[in-house]
């Protein structure tokens, strides 16, 4: 991904840190300076999306495993002036690949997509995917036709790729190697207070 | 869908003389539905191939059905209205998204489903797969319609999007072959 911001060149999985998820997401809230809208997949990440901070424009996904990029598609498409993020597990990922492809073609320039890669299905006991320590997520990215994807390589370099996403537009496929430590915090799960509270940041409902 | 010959109680009125992917384009435009995503089949190529055409829509192809409920959910969120369209074994791939996420979150989802297993069908797998979409439907309450004649299309559907939207409930709509003449062997 060309940038003028991002301090190292091009990671691999390989050579990427293996880094903390709550710590890049709280990272990733506090540059969000324009109401950008975040989907929170299922488990985890939606869990430290809750606990970096709660702000209206964020929206929870309690099941649906796979849809959080689907879900943050049509925000991006429904409102194409403000920036919409999917914070999103591998091994949810890598139920509904074939999503990578419909944003390729679309090329929502709106979209950034921050996939969290432990290789695990860590919320149910931490069993390895099947892709664990075989497939790269970047590579499926690109291969899938998306032209702005990278690797982490470490906190910094999440963080400048998260700044050249935001001012540079994309769609933009960010992938993480993460640890094992479990997600902070539990969401509250009702569903429709938390579309409620989302459809209100994002301007669609009326203040209550 | 195919321009079945039109079985309305008023033959000489302009509605009765449409063909159906038609009555469907203009009554999705009318509500203001206008993001389609579809997985395709047989009996909607007209229908796709006349909202791709048609700039004051948005239409394009997902990879799977969920999919495109997962993208339906977050545009209506962000204020836009959209619909799917699918065959009935795409349907058969949908319920953990219904239950889960369009369901619960009170998604009005505008489902179009062209039936296939019946009145005819030649695949064993299509016939099976048929029958598991209304219970499914029946048993997390969703509303919905089987569409078997053409001077009844447009009443039901523009009516039922109302209601969806008014009520935040999905509807799934069935075509059947009876309208659309659906999918025969050979064909």
């Amino acid at each position: 991904m060309p940038t003028a911001t991002r301090p190292h060149p091009a990671a691999s999985y390989d050579n990427a840190k293996v880094v903390n998820r709550f710590e890049l997401t709280k990272r990733l809230v506090t540059k969000l300076k324009k109401d950008e809208a975040v989907i929170g997949g299922v488990g985890n990440t939606n869990f430290d999306l809750w606990s970096a901070g709660r702000r209206p424009q964020n929206f929870y996904m309690l099941g649906s495993m796979g849809l959080a990029i689907p879900i943050a598609l049509g925000v991006a498409l429904a409102q194409p002036h403000r920036h919409v993020v999917a914070l999103e597990g591998d091994g949810s990922l890598l139920m509904q690949l074939g999503c990578l492809t419909t944003i390729a073609a679309l090329k929502p320039a709106n979209l950034t997509m921050v996939v969290m890669d432990n290789g695990l299905y860590q919320i149910t006991g931490g069993q390895p995917t099947p892709a664990a320590g075989i497939a790269d997520y970047v590579a499926f990215a690109r291969a899938a036709g998306l032209t702005k994807c990278a690797w982490a390589a470490d906190e910094e370099d999440f963080d400048g790729l998260i700044d050249t996403a935001l001012a540079e537009g994309g769609p933009t496929f960010i992938a993480a190697r993460i640890d094992d430590k479990p997600g902070v915090g539990h969401t509250d799960r009702d569903p429709v207070q938390i579309r409620e509270r989302f459809m209100h940041g994002l301007g669609v409902r009326r203040a209550p | 869908m195919s321009d079945v010959v039109s079985r309305s109680i008023v033959p000489d009125s302009p509605a009765a003389l449409a063909p159906c992917y038609e009555i469907v384009q203009a009554t999705l435009k009318r509500n203001d539905v206008k993001l389609v995503a579809y997985v395709p089949d047989n009996v909607f190529t007209p229908l796709i191939k006349n909202l791709h055409a048609d700039k004051d829509f948005l239409t394009f192809a997902t990879a799977r059905e969920e999919e495109a409920l997962g993208v339906l959910s977050g545009a209506w969120m962000g204020g836009r209205r959209g619909a799917v369209l699918m065959q009935t074994s795409g349907f058969a791939t949908i319920p953990n998204a219904l239950a889960s996420l369009v369901v619960p979150y009170q998604i009005p989802a505008i489902m179009f489903v062209s039936e296939r297993g019946t009145l005819g069908e030649f695949n064993l797998g299509q016939a099976l797969v048929c029958r598991t979409m209304r219970p499914v439907l029946d048993s997390l309450a969703v509303e919905h319609h089987t569409i078997t004649r053409h001077d009844e299309l447009e009443f039901i559907v523009d009516r039922s999007i109302k209601q969806a939207y008014a009520t935040q409930a999905a509807v799934a709509f069935i075509l059947s072959p009876l309208l659309t003449g659906g999918k025969v062997f050979g064909k």
